[in-house]
């Protein structure tokens, strides 16, 4: 490819740069979106730095984030509201990784802890959701939130599809991230189980606080790994008729102007997911170093 | 060197003909990257003789023993084996390896094959040796260890001075000229430590060379023709056990012994 | 404090104190919610079906599709054949894809596998950067880049491009080479090579039976190798070289003869394998390092060469931790697989839960079946690497 034409369509990114960021997100209320996106990076922060003073202060924090940043993007009480169809490109890629990552870890848990219950009842209901999940592809879950949800609903009531890809896509992760942390609390040895029931403490303080707290750390890094791909499988929505970055830039492609630019244009995405997933990657490499060395000591 | 040898009373092969060498190292040196790991070894051992090697950590101990199977592969100097000199020569070095038997100190047992499996691998695949024969064989060797009961049994099934056990059963079925061990007891805890020396003394017994990497002294005592001390990549003193243990000639030896002693 | 034992005088608070009873009560509450749910949801279908005058039943499978498949090299298709017909070659069309999908990545991931361990430190590296951008990006963009690729770089048919000698040409409407044409005779190649094939399963246990016996030890692999092609290729030329090769040639507008893979097949299977065989390569990777270096070494110690080092110590050891995740790959490959969708592949999720669903309305029904042959292939797949992993797993500690 010659030079002259090289420059010319990275200069194209450029010029589509703040719609592959924001999507249709109106002009004058992008300073919520840039809010919305600073916050994150300070929840994110407080999430992975270790020996933060008040650090429980910043997890409260992150917990709260996504209702903050939630009010913040689509508005109301006291905000201009913005239709979710406003919403676009990465950001949308955005808010549908960071949806799924932070409700699919306790739903995910719960999940797990259903499945090894005693109750012969409530792990049946447990491993058949679970396995029903991950038996199919996410791509089904999401014609059936497009097309087949409102079916299920009371008639007239119809509610956002955003909202819905949303659910669908929690409830997704939530059942691989219940088979890593079953995981887990199968490399628990039993003795552990044992000693919270010798101290007489009831079901949920024996896990709330002796069994998850270890069986989460041991499966940090398998959790990490569904996040990564929970957050690639976010182009998805795609195929269902959202804009992402990868929807925006397919239909940019249309445009004459960028017409023989698609190598460049998938690079350019590639590239994006890349340094998103590969640093994800990196840290829980990263965590998994230590907790070897934290087991051995 | 050999003089002294012959002067010892507890060794038995007393005659100092060269054809009786079975190993002998001249000025080998051995370097990992830029690090001069082994120095100028000189070391001649006859056959039936037995040596026992001691020294501080990282002073190339196990270096020195895994150079003459040829695990690790020195740089300059010879060593020759009964008769085979180590070289780039594929042939000589399964030559070599097959006529000297290892036993290392964390077992490298194979888990995914029983007792007896692991013992009878090597005459299948090596020496061609029917099965039938092979786990006879095996068999005999088990017993010898005193664990034929436990050849059906999987590695991770038996406790740690009984893996040791197969693993020197599983060289020993080889038909070996030589045995190394290195640190073989360390890994195991006090009370394995006994039935595992047992097993080496009367391999001893029966006139095995051995070169015995240990810190065991009891052991060295009983049946070591010679101790040697190594320190920093070199051998700083040989001697009798009684001489060696008794009366050590250097200072790094004895500030080694002192230390070994108190613990 | 308050005294655990003393007796509560409510009969709830016992009931709910007592171990047994509270886990009777937990699982009622359980199913009267799941079975409210399931009620309610059913209702609102009703309801909701009843409003738009449509009714649940699968005899849309028994209409005429009317719409066109481009790929369907298996069964014959028209659009005029059913929803049913269509639905069959979308799952044959998946099929296809995920297993030589399966096939290929297997084959790339346990190469580039063994390429991270290499010690040449550039063939490392190059693998390593291959493996770690290539499975960062999501496998969506893989295909749509890969189809790219080929329908815009890759020159139109009437300038197809030659790959060798005049037999293999790549164009934007697809791959084109020779297709074998069988001759008469062509069946005695056939039955020679069922022969060789069951010959060499015989050999293999005459070979270990005399190694049991004499130790003698046969090179089992190469000699397998030399039955299979020497047994096949002496009937061969024996029956007159029954076989011929229809080259692809450029008439009209159109390659005319050979075989095509259409773009989309293409772009999909290579995508999915690649992406695939990343992961692979980080499980073969993991799993030849788990096998701990002692055991080479005492391996080696007894004597053994290393080839035998590797088929009999290594390889066992590795394959047990391998094969669990290796599984989970192969569900995933076949999962992505839908993926299809997007490029306009027809398998059975473009055309059951795409083109069906869109002409007959029926997205109930659709899904539900697109859903359930997905959880069919799935529980085949995991059971298959069940039943494997459990002939190899050791029954060490
Ligand atoms: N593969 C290797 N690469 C680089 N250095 C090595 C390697 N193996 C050993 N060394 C170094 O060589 C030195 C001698 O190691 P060796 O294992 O022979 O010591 P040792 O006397 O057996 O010690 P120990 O009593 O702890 O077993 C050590 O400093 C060690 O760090
Ligand atoms: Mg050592």
């Amino acid at each position: 490819m010659d030079a002259p034409r090289d420059g010319a369509c990275w200069a194209f990114i450029r010029g589509s740069f703040e719609l592959f960021v924001y999507g249709w997100y109106p002009e004058p209320e992008r300073w919520r979106v840039n809010l919305s996106f600073l916050l994150l990076v300070i929840a994110i922060f407080g999430v992975l730095k270790d020996n933060l003073p008040g650090k429980k202060y910043w997890l409260w924090f992150a917990v709260f984030f996504p209702f903050i940043a939630a009010w913040l993007l689509v508005g109301g009480f006291g905000l201009v509201p913005v239709g979710t169809q406003k919403i676009g490109g990465i950001l949308l890629t955005i808010i549908v990784g960071v949806t799924g990552i932070t409700f699919s870890l306790p739903l995910g848990i719960l999940l797990a802890l259903g499945r090894r219950s005693h109750l012969p009842v409530l792990r049946a209901v447990c491993v058949v959701f679970i396995e029903f999940i991950r038996g199919v592809p996410l791509i089904t879950l999401l014609f059936v939130a497009s097309t087949m949800l409102t079916y299920f609903l009371p008639p007239g009531s119809s509610f956002d599809l955003l909202m819905r890809v949303l659910i669908m896509v929690t409830i997704f992760a939530a059942a691989y991230i219940a088979e890593v942390v079953r995981g887990g609390l199968q490399g628990l040895s039993s003795g552990q189980y044992e000693a919270a029931d010798a101290l007489g403490l009831t079901y949920w303080k024996a896990h709330r606080l002796i069994i998850l707290p270890q069986a989460l750390k041991i499966s940090i890094p398998g959790i990490v790994n569904t996040f990564i791909g929970l957050y690639k499988d976010s182009v998805l929505v795609l195929i269902i008729g959202m804009m992402d970055i990868l929807g925006l830039g397919r239909a940019r492609l249309n445009d004459p102007l960028w017409l023989g630019l698609a190598p460049e244009l998938y690079l350019f995405i590639a590239l994006f997911f890349f340094l998103c997933c590969f640093s994800m990657a990196r840290y829980s490499l990263g965590l998994e170093k230590k907790l070897r060395t934290g087991h051995k000591q | 060197m050999a003089n002294e040898i012959s002067d010892t009373p507890s060794a038995e092969a007393t005659s100092v003909d060269s054809s009786d060498l079975i190993i002998s190292i001249k000025e080998m040196h051995k370097w990992f990257d830029d690090f001069h790991v082994l120095k100028d070894i000189n070391l001649d051992v006859r056959r039936g003789e037995r040596i026992v090697i001691c020294g501080p950590s990282g002073s190339g101990k196990s270096t020195l023993i895994r150079c003459i199977n040829r695990l690790e592969q020195h740089q300059k100097g010879t060593i020759i084996v009964d008769g085979t000199e180590l070289t780039q020569d594929l042939k000589n070095i399964e030559i070599i390896r097959s006529e000297v038997g290892m036993v290392f100190q964390q077992f490298n047992l194979f888990p995914h094959l029983t007792v007896l499996e692991n013992v009878a691998l090597a005459p299948i695949w090596v020496r061609k040796m029917p099965r039938a024969e092979a786990e006879e064989n095996a068999m005999k060797y088990l017993e010898r260890v005193k664990i034929p009961e436990q050849a059906s049994k999987y590695p991770g099934q038996l406790s740690g001075g009984q893996q040791q056990r197969v693993a020197i059963a599983r060289s020993l079925c080889m038909s070996p000229r030589i045995m190394l061990f290195d640190e073989p007891t360390s890994a195991l805890d006090p009370e394995m430590i006994k039935e595992v020396l047992d097993v080496m003394i009367e391999l001893a017994e029966s006139g095995m060379t051995m070169l015995v990497v240990t810190h065991e002294m009891g052991f060295a005592t009983a049946v070591a023709h010679r101790v040697i001390f190594m320190d920093g990549g070199e051998i700083i003193e040989e001697n009798t056990p009684q001489e060696f243990f008794t009366n050590p000639e250097h200072d790094r030896t004895k500030l080694f012994l002192s230390q070994i002693l108190h613990h | 404090m308050k005294d655990n034992s003393s007796q509560a005088s409510n009969p709830l608070t016992r009931l709910w104190r007592n171990q047994e009873s509270r886990g009777v009560i937990i699982q009622i509450i359980t199913i009267t919610l799941l079975f409210a749910i399931i009620a309610l949801i059913g209702r609102n279908v009703v309801i909701n079906l009843a409003a738009l005058d449509k009714e649940f039943s699968f005899t849309f499978l028994t209409w005429p599709a009317a719409y066109d498949i481009g790929f369907s090299p298996f069964l014959e298709y028209t659009s005029q054949s059913t929803h049913l017909k269509a639905a069959a070659v979308g799952l044959l069309n998946t099929l296809l894809v995920a297993i030589t999908g399966c096939i290929f990545a297997s084959i790339l991931g346990f190469t580039l596998g063994i390429l991270r361990l290499s010690k040449n430190w550039l063939v490392n590296r190059i693998a390593y950067t291959f493996v770690e951008f290539m499975r960062n990006v999501p496998v969506l963009i893989h295909i749509l880049a890969i189809y790219s690729l080929i329908i815009t770089l890759m020159p139109p048919v009437k300038k197809a491009l030659d790959l060798g000698g005049g037999q293999f040409f790549i164009s934007n409407r697809g791959f084109y080479m020779p297709s074998p044409v069988f001759e008469p005779g062509a069946w005695m190649v056939g039955v020679a090579m069922i022969v060789a094939i069951l010959s060499v399963f015989l050999f293999r246990r005459w070979a270990k039976k005399v190694q049991d016996n004499t130790g003698k030890i046969y090179p089992v692999f190469w000699i397998s190798i030399g039955i299979i092609f020497g047994l096949t290729g002496i009937v061969f030329i024996a029956a007159g070289m029954p076989l011929s090769w229809d080259v692809p040639a450029l008439k009209g507008f159109n390659f005319k003869g050979g075989m095509a893979i259409k773009p989309e097949f293409l772009a999909l299977w290579l995508a999915l394998s690649y992406y695939t065989a990343c992961f692979i390569a980080e499980i073969v990777r993991a799993g030849i390092l788990a096998v701990s270096h002692g055991q080479t070494e005492a391996s080696k110690a007894l004597g053994l060469r290393n080839n035998r080092v590797l088929q009999l110590v290594v390889i066992p050891q590795a394959l047990r931790i391998i094969i669990p995740p290796l599984s989970s790959q192969y569900l995933n490959l076949t999962k992505n697989s839908s993926l299809a969708i997007a490029i306009g592949y027809m398998d059975i999720t473009a055309t059951l839960g795409g083109i069906s669903l869109m002409q007959t309305g029926k997205e109930m029904e659709t899904m539900i079946l697109v859903m359930g042959v997905y959880l069919l292939i799935s529980l085949c797949i995991s059971g298959y690497m069940n039943w494997f992993n459990r002939r190899i797993k050791l029954t060490e500690r």
